[in-house]
């Protein structure tokens, strides 16, 4: 027999911790999305019956809507800003540091800090946004309590916090190209539009597709902005999965039913990051 | 002079770009700033008034006796404490093993965990913490906060290990040094700065966490964000305080970011990581 590395035992506190803290609960949410069973009443064995519950649970359904529409949004307009947001951070200006600093503060900042302010800026009333659209003479809106605009809201919220980490990612990639074909693109005599569209965006793309799968992971999850803004009002408008879940486990204490949708969750989860693992190793095929 | 003017534009629309991308960031952070240092019938007022005249303390002075502030001060520092120092005891030497060992697969685990929703956490340690009896202490709450520092620790940490010259340690082998004293001798320090970035992110993602207190903290165990946030729902505090609250839990943080931008800057590219 093959000695084991002493290595090994440098990992081995670790790997008993995230046994605990994180392989553990895995399993357990397996086991229990098999159970129908509520905090304080006796489990009983349910099979699939949790899982068959949800495919007709219209609330829980409209909530996969709701969390679709809201990361599509917040993975998509982070993506086109941050890109943006990375291409003007590349040039050489005064303070850059401070300035890329104050751009980054957003996605570093305490989110129930940050969720608190946007609450009372979206106040219809005396809210600050409110004043700020009739500078340019348009009229109150209702913003969070709308439940037609709620969402889009809490997108600008998620956008507003989130673009800096795609910025981050993709001046990371602009850092790390080669410059020869942008060499050999001025000697070409392209234009700046050209440049960008025909050799800076290609070689990119793999980073932004980094971005991507960062932002759609933690777009899925989002909680905490969501929850202390709106609770996913009005009415069960801005009820995403997560909200949804919540609700479930600790309001209602049914263990076993949203032990199933945290583990239909986490499908749609990996699901769609493999998705985009699959088009991030595509773009690099036609590098 | 066709091409200064042509430069000069350039300079003046990167600056107005720069103006643009940095302006919703600032201005937020400056209206929060307002809104702490405003009395109540300003804050109220419309049109809204931006400069605080007087600039006024009582906000905070609200915020200090309002509630036990300096106990959810103390319970944070208590759980974000210790859950980074543990981190960083079995991160760092796992961080090493992991990368002289090119065990990938750790680090699976801890990619599926970033992919995890926290509450997925939450239901089977909320039912373990409950059998066991420990609800009420800070036990469950730095415990669960363990799943947010130390993958963390362990990605940025081995990334960083991995980047170090091997000629050194290799050189050590030649004379003799136990692993162990390969990492403790010549890799730890060398990995100093890297360990000091995740130690540091660590420290503010586990700072800024909600969701775990808010399940797992009694009134007396609960953290800065989950106390701000039942102030706002059970007391129905004014605009002031709340915002001088938020600034008081968040202004660490924004302070941090801001004095070591250029290294949370790469520890965050390193791993595209955030905790949670």
């Amino acid at each position: 027999m093959r000695k084991p590395s002493p290595f090994l035992w440098f990992i081995l506190p670790a790997v008993v911790v995230i046994t605990c803290v994180i392989v553990f609960p895995w399993m357990f949410t397996l086991w229990m999305s098999l159970f129908d069973w509520k905090i304080g009443s006796k489990a009983t064995f349910a099979g699939l019956g949790n899982y068959a519950d949800l495919l007709t649970n219209a609330r829980f359904l409209e909530s996969i809507a709701h969390t679709l529409i809201f990361t599509t949004l917040a993975v998509v307009a982070p993506l086109v800003l941050g890109t943006a947001a990375a291409l003007v951070f590349n040039q050489q200006f005064a303070w850059r540091g401070f300035w890329r600093g104050a751009f980054v503060l957003p996605m570093m900042a305490t989110p129930v800090a940050i969720a608190l302010v946007w609450v009372m800026m979206f106040h219809p009333q005396q809210g600050v946004l409110n004043y700020l659209l009739s500078l340019v003479g348009i009229g109150p809106s209702e913003w969070v309590y709308s439940p037609k605009l709620a969402i889009l809201c809490l997108v600008m919220v998620d956008v507003w916090q989130w673009t800096p980490l795609v910025m981050l990612i993709v001046l990371g990639g602009l850092a790390s190209l080669p410059t020869d074909p942008f060499e050999a693109a001025y000697m070409e005599g392209a234009s700046r539009w050209q440049t960008f569209r025909y050799v800076t965006r290609p070689l990119l793309m793999p980073f932004i597709l980094v971005a991507a799968v960062v932002r759609l992971i933690d777009a899925l999850k989002t909680f905490d902005t969501i929850y202390v803004i709106t609770q996913g009002g009005p009415g069960t408008s801005t009820e995403t999965i997560n909200i949804y879940l919540y609700l479930q486990a600790f309001s209602f204490y049914q263990i076993g039913k949203s032990s199933a949708v945290v583990v239909v969750f986490f499908v749609l989860v990996v699901a769609l990051s493999m998705l985009l693992f699959w088009l991030r190793e595509r773009s690099k095929y036609y590098e | 002079m066709n091409k200064l003017r042509d430069r000069l534009r350039d300079r003046l629309l990167l600056g107005l770009c720069v103006f643009l991308l940095v302006s919703p960031a600032i201005s937020f952070f400056v209206w929060m700033l307002s809104l702490a240092f405003k009395n109540e019938v300003d804050n109220l007022a419309y049109p809204p008034i931006f400069i605080p005249s007087p600039p006024t303390l009582s906000n905070f002075v609200k915020v200090f006796d309002s509630g036990p502030f300096f106990q959810y001060l103390l319970n944070s520092i208590m759980v974000s404490g210790t859950a980074t120092v543990v981190a960083l005891l079995i991160g760092v030497p796992a961080g090493y093993g992991v990368a002289r060992l090119k065990a990938r697969k750790l680090l699976m685990v801890i990619l599926i965990a970033r992919m995890t929703p926290a509450i997925s956490f939450l239901i089977p340690l909320f039912t373990l913490f409950q059998a066991l009896g420990l609800t009420g202490t800070l036990a469950p709450v730095i415990i669960t906060h363990l799943v947010i520092t130390v993958p963390i620790m362990v990605y940025i940490v081995s990334g960083y290990f991995e980047t170090l010259p091997m000629e050194l340690e290799e050189a050590a082998v030649v004379d003799g040094c136990s692993p162990w004293q390969r990492f403790r001798h010549i890799a730890l320090p060398l990995a100093r700065p890297g360990i000091t970035v995740a130690g540091i992110l660590a420290f503010i993602f586990s700072w800024n966490n909600f969701i775990f207190g808010a399940v797992l903290a009694g009134r007396e165990t609960r953290t800065l964000p989950v106390a701000i946030y039942n102030v706002l729902t059970f007391e129905q505090i004014a605009w002031g305080p709340l915002a001088a609250a938020a600034l008081l839990v968040t202004l660490p943080v924004l302070i941090l970011t801001l004095l070591i931008q250029k290294e949370i800057v790469g520890g965050l590219t390193a791993g595209g990581v955030k905790g949670g």
